[in-house]
């Protein structure tokens, strides 16, 4: 089976800056349960990345195995794409943020591929400050292979079967700032309104910005009892600082800002506007940060919303000093020593 | 005691305690008999630990030119007391055993067949250094002087070396001189100098060098162009990317801004490694990893990638002795079948074989190519042996007018000019599709890379028969992979002889003089030498010519055998297996036992012996 979509383009569909419509960052038909969150998250991406104007094939999307690693094929048709092994994205991004900084790097992940089998390849790619945005679709099952417990499923959970699962659940927002990512955030797939300037700023963060999106797997995790499910999330989630991008060229005036709103810059001196909804909210202050997260837990509620910012952030490439040309673009003369180099090295070994 | 002289034939070894500086002093002796002129195989048998164990170095001498192992030690220069026992009993008989006679000899260890040799070389280092570092250190330089004055060596030679080694240092070579005069002094006035065992300066060498493999595949990686390398640690492959690291900071910082144009990350595991290389192929870098056998298999999920989604890559794999950690210091040929077919699925990959650390040169660069062309995996297969000993071979050679290439590549001008693109398109009819680099147009040529079944034009299937029909256009870029291959070396091929040996990697300094042994007992065989898999057809027409073929390999069961009877439909009969497997790089004489033997079997000489000991 293939599926693909017409190729048909209303004239009157709106245009962004470089004269794509949003049906060119669309991809191939979704072939995920109707109703999956994975499918709300993929129209959030296009929905930011036609906002945004990004030229798609200046994108990279990668991502591991799973239904939530499947989307990639259904989002930003005309950028390439490559869905790696489980739970091992974040060494195949490594690799092609190696290759060529120039790029813009989205990874799509699993709970299942995260937080398991990939676990170490994540806490690598924090480590390393990759420059990228890595969106972890949340839905605390394994969905691909039918409904088993993920690593993120919350203590005394309920699965489908109805099984109770005994070990506590890893917070992948908690530890993201702990291993020291400067951008993390939460969100659910059911709130675009929160979702879309989430991954937007997350593009203009310039080193490794995480997304944990909660995305109920209507297939094998939305009965009672779980804590991924719609409703529950819907009933329990708090909000925390809700941003919004503001791009260059718009005039910024300070004196419009209120008492909850600040404008931060980000690295290509755009702005994003963080609105304060929980009252003691800085996403600026590492601390708090952790201390709210865990305080949230504490009384099963879900944070989302920008949890945590530092825009001074050092990436791979900058940590390891490398040219300012992308490596893949490096010629044969500036990469090749040549003859009479080799010949004084063979001097050296009489 | 026989007393024949010989003249530069002869094996020499000697019993270290690891970390004690001796390595250079051993490195030193093998260099002035290269600088002589006269054919040298220098070998490291160590043992897996840092410090404090014993280890051995032993040096071949070879008029005829032979850069294999051979059985039996001449002089042991027996230094460390925890070996003493076993190092006495593996002197050949006649032969010579150098000692620290600081001490008096234990009359438990005088062997009546011997020539006992004893230097006080602590005494002689306490009474002319000072500080108790040096004392160890020196001791090392005095043997090498005893030795030089021993076997008539230049002296002139050896001190050329030490104003050489000790350049960044100049405050050492005083001292250093002074040693190795003390070692000189000595035997002369104790000794009859020479023994008759010598050396005489010759002029043999040639232009030759003395490399080493893995430091030659790290410049062959920076020749080749890559610019982004990622490993984790394992001996004995460490050092191939320690060396591609040495080699880029000497040439590789951009002058004008001191950045780096290439990118080395020590990884998480070799998983991590070779993700890191595929992502870096796909988007357009020469990328490669090196490990040995434990990491191949955490990479073979990834290799198995590489192959279905055709992804370019490059493993430099430095074989030890498995499975498992085996004997992790020593070397094998063992990784050849895992290798070969790693991953799941109808998966092979290509495989190169060197045998000179100039071959690891050429034919890592050449990977790079290889691996764009026909897109997937190269795997240059060499072992301990060749990775981490020196090797008297040909300099490293580079044609100035010689273009990267980069395989089939779809530029944006192609695609704006309304080429056809697809991903899995065999649109050449030689198997191989063409790609394209991301970020290349704004709306042609993207592409989803997956290892589920997929369409010419790259869209997700599970079509049985589209699926069937992608694994056969794999496997004809296999057979025209095959056809531009490195073809095997035909070393001899007489009509006359009806039987033939085939070797490859190391092996193959063994077997050349296993053959002209045979010769001498009126036994000519003809003599192949593989350098890739897939098995160019000369293959196939060198085994079919022959009665019966030996395959020399390193390791248990016969592995390169299996899949030449594999892949090339021979039967059984027509191919013997010559089999070594206990971690020292195999010898002629062990070749040639096999061979009249019609067997096969376990060695059970000293090197097993040595082994044991360390546990005892
Ligand atoms: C090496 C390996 N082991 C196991 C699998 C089977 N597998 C495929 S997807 C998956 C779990 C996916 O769960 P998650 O990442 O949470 O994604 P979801 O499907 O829930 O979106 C597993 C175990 C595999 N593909 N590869
Ligand atoms: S099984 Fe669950 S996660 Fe997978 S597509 Fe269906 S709803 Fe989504």
């Amino acid at each position: 089976m293939t599926y693909a979509k017409p190729n048909f383009r209303h004239p009157a569909l709106a245009k962004n800056e470089i004269g794509f419509s949003k049906r060119d960052y669309e991809g191939a038909l979704s072939t995920l349960c109707a109703g999956c969150g994975h499918d709300s998250i993929s129209a959030a991406i296009v929905q930011a990345c036609f906002e945004m104007s990004i030229q798609p094939h200046r994108l990279a999307k990668l991502s591991g195995i799973g239904c939530s690693s499947k989307t990639p094929t259904y989002f930003l048709g005309n950028s390439h794409g490559f869905n790696s092994v489980h739970g091992r994205m974040p060494s195949v991004a490594t690799g092609a943020i190696l290759a060529n900084k120039d790029l813009i790097y989205l990874g799509v992940s699993g709970d299942g591929d995260t937080a398991s089998i990939g676990m170490g390849q994540f806490v690598h790619a924090i480590r390393r400050n990759l420059n990228m945005v890595y969106i972890v679709m949340n839905n605390g099952c394994y969905g691909l292979t039918k409904g088993q417990d993920s690593a993120t499923a919350d203590e005394g959970s309920v699965n489908k079967s109805g099984a109770e699962n005994p070990f506590q659940g890893i917070d992948l927002c908690g530890l993201g700032i702990e291993l020291g990512a400067k951008f993390v955030a939460r969100s659910f797939s059911g709130d675009k309104s929160q979702l879309i300037p989430l991954i937007k700023a997350a593009l203009k963060h310039p080193g490794f910005a995480l997304i944990d999106v909660i995305s109920p797997c209507v297939t094998f995790n939305n009965n009672a009892g779980s804590t991924k499910s719609y409703d529950y999330t819907r009933e329990h989630i708090e909000a925390t600082a809700a941003i919004d991008l503001v791009p260059y060229k718009s005039e910024i005036t300070i004196d419009q800002l209120e008492g909850s709103t600040e404008l931060i810059q980000m690295h290509d001196e755009s702005y994003i506007r963080l609105n304060k909804l929980h009252p003691d909210w800085d996403p600026m202050d590492k601390f708090s940060a952790l201390r709210n997260l865990h305080l949230a837990h504490s009384k099963n509620e879900i944070l989302t919303g920008l949890i945590y910012l530092d825009t001074d952030s050092k990436d791979l490439h900058e940590i390891l000093n490398t040219s300012d040309t992308a490596l893949n673009a490096l010629s044969a003369e500036e990469l090749c020593p040549g003859l009479d180099v080799l010949d004084k090295i063979n001097e050296s070994y009489r | 005691m026989s007393q024949t002289i010989k003249v530069n034939d002869l094996v020499i070894r000697f019993a270290n305690v690891n970390g004690t500086g001796s390595a250079s002093a051993n490195n030193m002796f093998a260099k002035a008999v290269f600088r002589m002129g006269i054919p040298v195989t220098p070998k490291n048998i160590f043992p897996s630990n840092i410090q404090g164990l014993p280890t051995w170095y032993e040096v071949r001498v070879s008029e005829k030119g032979y850069l294999g192992r051979r059985d039996g030690v001449d002089i042991m220069i027996a230094v460390n007391a925890q070996s003493f026992p076993t190092d006495v009993k593996n002197v050949r008989s006649g032969g010579y055993l150098i000692y620290d006679s600081t001490k008096t000899l234990d009359p438990e260890f005088i062997r009546e067949d011997l020539h006992y040799i004893g230097i006080p070389m602590m005494q002689l280092c306490v009474q002319h250094f000072a500080d108790p570092r040096q004392h160890m250190l020196m001791k090392n330089i005095v043997y090498i002087g005893a030795l030089a004055a021993l076997l008539n060596m230049d002296v002139k030679v050896f001190e050329q070396i030490i104003r050489e080694q000790f350049a960044k240092k100049e405050k050492l070579i005083p001292g250093n001189l002074e040693a190795l005069q003390l070692g000189i002094q000595y035997a002369k006035e104790n000794f009859n100098c020479p023994l008759p065992l010598r050396m005489e300066s010759r002029d043999l060498c040639g232009n030759k060098i003395l490399a080493e493999g893995n430091n030659a595949c790290g410049l062959g990686a920076v020749y080749a162009g890559a610019t982004v390398g990622s490993w984790y640690p394992i001996t004995p492959s460490t050092s191939v990317m320690n060396a591609f690291e040495k080699w880029c900071h000497k040439l590789r910082i951009d002058s004008k801004t001191g950045k780096k144009n290439f990118a080395i990350v020590q990884a998480e595991d070799e998983l991590a490694a070779m993700g890191m290389v595929l992502g870096a192929s796909w988007n357009g870098a020469r990328a490669f990893t090196a490990t040995s056998g434990p990491g191949v298999s955490l990479m073979s999920e990834f290799l198995g990638l590489s192959y279905f989604a055709e992804i370019p890559a490059v493993l430099i794999d430095v074989q030890r002795t498995g499975p498992s950690t085996g004997m992790p210091t020593r070397t094998q040929q063992s990784d050849i079948l895992a290798a070969a077919y790693a991953s799941h699925g109808d998966t092979k990959h290509i495989l190169l074989f060197p045998s000179t650390p100039t071959e690891c040169f050429d034919l890592t660069a050449k990977a790079f190519d290889l691996a764009e062309r026909f897109q997937t995996a190269i795997i240059v297969m060499i072992d301990l042996d060749l990775g981490m000993n020196d090797h008297l071979c040909e300099p490293f050679q580079w044609d100035p007018s010689k273009k990267y290439d980069r395989g089939k590549v779809m530029t944006a001008a192609e695609l704006e000019s309304g080429k056809i693109f697809g991903r899995y398109l065999d649109i050449d009819g030689d198997g191989i599709p063409y790609r394209t680099i991301p970020g290349t147009h704004p709306t042609k040529g993207s592409f989803f890379t997956r290892g589920s079944s997929r369409d010419e034009f790259a869209r997700y299937t599970e079509d049985g028969d589209v699926y069937a029909r992608n694994m056969n256009r794999l496997l004809k870029k296999w057979h025209t992979a095959a056809k531009e291959m490195p073809k095997p070396e035909i070393v001899r091929e007489e009509k006359s002889n009806k039987e033939a040996v085939l070797y490859y990697g190391t092996s193959s300094y063994a077997a050349l003089e296993a053959t002209d042994l045979l010769d001498l007992q009126g036994r000519r065989m003809n003599a192949m030498r593989l350098l890739s898999f897939p098995f160019p057809e000369e293959v196939k027409s060198f085994i079919d010519q022959h009665e019966k073929t030996y395959i020399i390999e390193q390791n248990r069961d016969a592995q390169m055998r299996s899949v030449l009877m594999q892949e090339l439909n021979i039967h059984p009969e027509k191919l013997k297996s010559v089999l070594q497997f206990n971690g020292m790089p195999i010898t002629a004489d062990y070749i040639v036992r096999c061979i009249q033997s019609e067997k096969s079997f376990i060695p059970q000489y000293e090197k097993l012996e040595l082994a044991e000991s360390l546990h005892s």
